[in-house]
């Protein structure tokens, strides 16, 4: 008899006003808490990470970033290796991915017929699809080999004997190092940046550049003096976007790197390692400790550096956005 | 011939081949980035069909240096689709909440800008990251690797994902559905589940295989919690073998049957995550 018989139900008068609030304000405060959740999730990260990395950062202080030992056995931990094979392999992946993502951008907005301009922009975003591993073991197995065959010997052959040039491309010819990681990393980060760059020349107002080829300027100087100087901090936004990627990226880097922690030498391809191949490599199998702190600091000093920069770049695109409402 | 038209001739060349330089290095920029895309997709589809077998299905992972062409995947297969299996269902209906707070709730409050911001720093934080937050949050906890911890890290790779496409995708329903609806009496929540999310039900979905594309392939977040596993397992519990983390074990290793394993295993969820692509394209446009 628990439960009451259906006509019983079906005559009780329901008060409207109740009947729609509860599930109403179940609904609201759900939602509510999954967007609370998000910013949870995101302070959750931080302090664990300060919280995991303190040991590290009593026993070294800041002098971790610049200290370039990595001695597991003597409990010795310094980040300078990796810190500086983050910023060159992101710095090698900016050189080539931002001129590359320019002239596709410029080529889809300015250049390209109709019907050709939705498949290349569907073969660019399939390039940011691809998972990072295939990146990964593309570079080291494909990749990689034919770097070495076809640019790194050849170089070297060419530059034996200069001072400054030699040490810069010594190594074992396997395709592996910094300037290989650099490489995948544009490659990988170039679809992020055409994107954004496609998108903020799409919203120049065609009055000013058709004021322009009016004026008889070529399509080179439209797109320079008057969509670049017009979307300049879209652009900028998006390149930032683009570092934010790199500096995070672990699988593809970690095929590629080559993994050893000494600064043995500056040349591009002797193995080296950053901060996300090192965590990739070493973490699962570090001693609960000081190894293991000191790893997760280099985690938060990954954070801190790629959320400064994502920040930066997210400040930049609403700049832009919030200009183009204030013109129209 | 006077100096003057000379000199306007003179600077009239330059600039038009300065205008044909750029554009053919424009054209030769987009060249670059599709010769990637053909190169990467035909070496990982040619020598992965290659390395393909019935096998590959059927067995698990073998010891190192055996024959090549005997053992397979299928144990890595099965934890990989266990744990996107249940990392989408947590993370795709708190993805969508969310994403129905930030547009249909106060999208001009002040917890929703916040929220939206760290949501698209979320979008695009190092993976690898994830992985240390859940490391801290269960493995150390359980004091084991597992499937579980494994599974929630790739949720919280799919919330800001889904977050970002399904308020994307509201914000596009026209303001009068909502104020019919309304003013018929409908309660907010009817509308929202049974007016706005409908009509966006294209969108939303096609947020959901992006972001299972998207975990399909990811593998840094499971290094430190799903770690790997050698045998058959259909629980969560313990470390789980996994398809992402076995590649990268298998090509960094010196034995021939596991590299060409590793090259099966990336022609797998090459094929998987293109095909959800795909997949999410078609929805997208038949809307």
């Amino acid at each position: 008899m628990s439960h009451p018989a259906p006509s019983d139900d079906s005559m009780r008068p329901v008060h409207p006003a109740l009947s729609s609030a509860l599930p109403d304000r179940l609904f609201a405060w759900a939602s509510r808490g999954a967007a609370l959740f998000t910013l949870a999730l995101f302070l959750g990260i931080l302090v664990s990470l300060v919280l995991g990395a303190w040991p590290a950062v009593q026993r070294f202080g800041a002098g971790f970033l610049i200290h370039d030992n990595w001695d597991p056995v003597r409990e010795d931990f310094g980040g300078w290796v990796m810190i500086c094979g983050t910023l060159a392999t992101s710095a090698i992946a900016l050189m080539i991915a931002v001129p590359v993502s320019f002239g596709i951008a410029l080529f889809l907005t300015e250049l390209s017929p109709v019907w050709l301009k939705r498949p290349l922009g569907t073969a660019i975003e399939l390039l940011a699809a691809v998972p990072s591993i295939v990146y990964g073991m593309w570079g080291l197995m494909v990749f990689g080999p034919v770097l070495a065959r076809y640019a790194q010997q050849p170089l070297q052959s060419l530059v034996r004997g200069v001072p400054l040039l030699e040490p810069l491309l010594a190594g074992p010819p396997v395709g592996i190092g910094i300037l290989p990681a650099g490489i995948i990393l544009s490659i990988m980060i170039i679809p992020f940046i055409a994107s954004v760059m496609r998108d903020v020349f799409e919203i120049t107002p065609p009055l000013l550049k058709e004021s322009a080829h009016g004026l008889g300027a070529t399509t080179w100087e439209v797109v320079w003096r008057i969509v670049l100087p017009y979307t300049k901090t879209g652009v900028l936004g998006g390149i930032m976007l683009g570092l934010g990627r790199a500096l995070g990226e672990t699988m593809a880097v970690t095929f590629v790197v080559g993994n050893s922690n000494q600064l043995a030498s500056l040349s591009l391809f002797a193995p080296a390692n950053t901060i996300t191949s090192v965590l990739a490599n070493e973490f699962a199998e570090a001693a609960p400790g000081l190894h293991q702190a000191s790893l997760i600091y280099l985690g938060l000093v990954l954070f801190l550096i790629t959320f400064t920069v994502l920040i930066f770049s997210r400040l930049l695109l609403m700049r832009l956005r919030k200009n183009e409402g204030r013109s129209a | 011939m006077s100096f003057l038209p000379d000199a306007r001739a003179a600077r009239f060349a330059r600039r038009k081949f300065i205008n044909r330089a750029a554009i053919a290095a424009s054209l030769a920029a987009m060249l670059f980035g599709v010769f990637w895309l053909a190169w990467i997709l035909w070496e990982t589809l040619s020598i992965g069909l290659a390395s393909m077998s019935a096998a590959m299905f059927t067995e698990n992972m073998p010891p190192p240096n055996e024959p090549v062409g005997t053992g397979g995947l299928a144990n890595a297969m099965m934890g990989s689709l266990l744990m996107v299996a249940l990392a989408t269902f947590v993370g795709a209906p708190v993805g969508i909440l969310s994403g129905v707070y930030l547009a249909e709730y106060d999208p001009r409050g002040r917890l929703s800008v916040t929220v939206r911001f760290v949501n698209d720093l979320l979008l695009s934080a190092p993976s690898i990251i994830v992985g240390l937050f859940v490391y801290a949050l269960l493995v150390v906890r359980f004091r084991e690797f597992s499937g579980w911890a494994g599974a929630l890290a790739l949720a919280l790779i799919v919330i800001p994902i889904v977050v970002r496409t399904t308020e994307n995708m509201l914000s596009l329903v026209p303001v009068e559905l909502r104020e019919a609806a309304y003013a018929l009496g409908t309660p907010k929540w009817k509308v929202i589940a049974r007016i706005t999310l409908r009509s966006a039900r294209a969108g939303v979905l096609t947020g959901v295989l992006l972001a299972v594309a998207r975990i399909a392939g990811e593998t840094a977040p499971l290094l430190f919690t799903a770690l790997n596993n050698q045998f058959w397992k259909a629980s969560l519990s313990g470390p789980l073998a996994n398809l992402p983390v076995t590649i990268l074990q298998f090509a960094m290793s010196p034995y021939e049957n596991w590299r060409q394993l590793a090259w099966g295993g990336v022609f797998l969820i090459t094929l998987a995550v293109l095909g959800l692509n795909v997949l999410a394209r078609l929805l997208s446009r038949k809307k």
